[in-house]
C-alpha cells in the first residue's frame, strides 16, 4: 500500500503541453471537436464560460469531457458491460479563450446504466483545471431537454435549489443545437461540484 | 478484475483553499463538494494506445529546429503505480516544462529569460507493461512569479497522467532534490502531509545515470485506485 502522490495546480503554461491546438508547434492528445465520421447520436456544441468568485472570466483554465456516445456505450476496452464501438474517443479538452470560453463539438450521449442496473439521464463528466486551482473539480453537465434527469440517481442527491447549475441549457443558432454550460467556481449560482 | 477508488487516501491532495497561494482565494468552491457513488462514468475512462504517441514524442530533447537544446540533459523515468504499488501499463503521461534558463514557450508569459531554439518542453509517453515510463529531456530552471515579493518557483516539470479511470486523472508537479527555493514555495507546501509532499521530489539515480552523457532521475507516480481482489500474503 502506498499513498497517492498528490495533485498540484496545471498553472497558467500549460497551453502549449497540453492545448496546443496549433498555436503552438506540439502535436494535440484530444481537442474540443469529438466528433468522428461513424460516430452514432445527435451532433451538438457544448459552450460555457468558466468564472471566478468574482464573477470575472477565467482565461486560464482547461475543461476535460468524458462521455458515452449517442447510443450510451462508453468507448472503452473490454469488461463492465461497456461495448467498445467506433473510432469515437469520448474524450475531449478544450482550453477556455481570453473570455473564458469553452467548447465541445460532440453528440448527445444516451442514457447509461448505473451499478444497481438502474438508467442515469444521459449526462457528461466534466473535470475543471486551472491556475489557481490546487485539486482538480469534478462536475456533470445534464441536458434540459431531458425528462430522465427528474429520475437521475445523481442529481437526486444535489439539493433541489442547486440542481440549476447542472442543467446545460438548449438553444439553436444557425440551425444548430447548443447547449450552454457555464461553470461557476465560486459565488452567486456556484456549480455544483462532486467528491467523488 | 475490478478496481476499486477508496476516498480515504484523496486526503493527501492540496486542499483547494490555500492562504499561501494567492490566486486560490477566488477559485475554489466555498459551498461544499457533493459525495456521490461510483457510476459506469466515473469507473471507465479514455483508453490510450501507442496511437496516441509518436516515436520521438518522449525525447525533448529531438524536437529542435537546428539541433540539441541548452542546458544540462537528464534522463526522467520511474514506474506509475496503484495504490497497492501495482503497476499501471499503458497509462499516457503527458509533461511540460521552462527550458533551462526557466522559460516557457507560452504566449503570455513575460519572464525576461531567453528563449531555446531547440527547445519547446512538451513530452508524451505511454507506460509500458511494468508501468514503466521514460523521458529524455533537460533540467528545468527556476522562474519567478507574483505570487508575493521575490517569489520563485523551484525548478519543476508539470504531470499530467491518464490510469484506468477518470477518477484516477493526476495533474501535478515534480521537484528536484535538494532545491532551496521549495521551503519558500506555498504551491508545493499546499501538501501539508510532509510523506505525501516528499513523493514530488524525485531521486537521483545513479544506477540509470548514462557515463559521458546524462544524469537520471526517478520519479515514481501513485494513481488512484486498487485492486479488488485481496493481496496475497
Ligand atoms: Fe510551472
Amino acid at each position: 500500500m502506498s499513498g497517492l502522490t498528490p495533485s498540484q495546480t496545471v498553472g497558467p503554461w500549460f497551453a502549449y503541453g497540453l492545448t496546443p491546438n496549433g498555436q503552438y508547434d506540439w502535436s494535440d492528445l484530444a481537442t474540443g471537436n469529438l466528433i468522428t465520421p461513424d460516430v452514432a447520436g445527435d451532433r451538438i456544441r457544448i459552450e460555457g464560460v468558466v468564472s471566478d468568485g468574482d464573477g470575472a472570466p477565467m482565461p486560464d483554465a482547461m475543461i476535460e469531457i468524458w462521455q458515452a456516445d449517442g447510443q450510451g456505450r462508453l468507448p472503452v476496452r473490454g469488461g463492465n458491460g461497456a461495448t467498445p464501438n467506433t473510432s469515437f474517443k469520448g474524450f475531449g479538452r478544450s482550453p477556455t479563450d481570453p473570455k473564458g470560453l469553452f467548447w465541445f463539438d460532440t453528440v448527445k450521449p444516451g442514457a447509461i446504466a448505473a451499478p444497481d442496473g438502474k438508467p442515469q439521464a444521459p449526462h457528461i463528466l466534466v473535470a475543471v483545471f486551472a491556475r489557481g486551482l490546487l485539486t482538480h473539480l469534478y462536475t456533470r453537465l445534464y441536458f434540459a431537454d431531458e425528462a430522465a434527469n427528474a429520475s437521475d440517481p445523481i442529481l437526486k442527491l444535489v439539493p433541489a435549489d442547486r440542481r440549476d447549475t447542472l442543467i446545460a441549457k438548449k438553444e439553436t443558432r444557425g440551425g444548430k443545437t447548443v447547449y450552454r454550460f457555464d461553470i461557476r467556481i465560486q459565488g452567486e449560482g456556484e456549480t455544483v461540484f462532486f467528491d467523488v | 478484475m475490478s478496481i476499486v477508488y477508496p476516498i480515504d487516501s484523496m486526503k493527501v491532495h492540496p486542499s483547494r483553499a490555500f492562504a499561501g497561494y494567492k490566486s486560490t482565494a477566488k477559485r475554489h468552491p466555498v459551498k461544499p463538494l457533493i459525495i456521490v457513488p461510483h457510476t459506469m462514468s466515473e469507473l471507465t475512462g479514455p483508453v490510450y494506445g501507442h496511437d496516441a504517441i509518436r516515436p520521438g514524442d518522449e525525447d525533448l530533447t529531438a524536437h529542435g529546429k537546428t539541433g540539441e537544446p541548452l542546458g544540462e540533459r537528464i534522463v526522467l523515468h520511474g514506474y506509475v503505480l496503484d495504490e497497492d504499488a501495482r503497476p499501471v501499463p499503458d497509462a499516457l503521461v503527458e509533461i511540460w516544462q521552462t527550458n533551462a534558463a526557466g522559460r516557457y514557450i507560452h504566449v503570455g508569459e513575460k519572464h525576461p529569460a531567453p528563449l531555446d531554439p531547440n527547445f519547446t518542453g512538451a513530452g508524451r509517453a505511454l507506460t509500458d507493461k511494468d508501468g514503466h515510463y521514460k523521458f529524455v529531456t533537460i533540467k528545468p530552471g527556476a522562474y519567478p512569479w507574483g505570487n508575493h515579493h521575490n517569489a520563485w518557483r523551484p525548478a519543476h516539470i508539470h504531470f499530467s497522467l491518464f490510469g484506468r479511470s477518470f477518477l484516477s486523472r493526476l495533474v501535478t508537479q515534480m521537484y528536484f532534490p535538494g532545491d532551496p527555493l521549495l521551503e519558500y514555495d506555498p504551491i508545493s507546501q499546499s501538501v501539508t502531509d510532509l510523506k505525501a509532499r516528499a513523493r514530488m521530489i524525485c531521486s537521483f539515480d545513479l544506477d540509470n545515470t548514462v557515463p559521458e552523457w546524462a544524469l537520471a532521475y526517478r520519479f515514481d507516480i501513485v494513481l488512484r485506485g486498487r485492486d479488488a481482489t485481496p493481496m496475497e500474503h
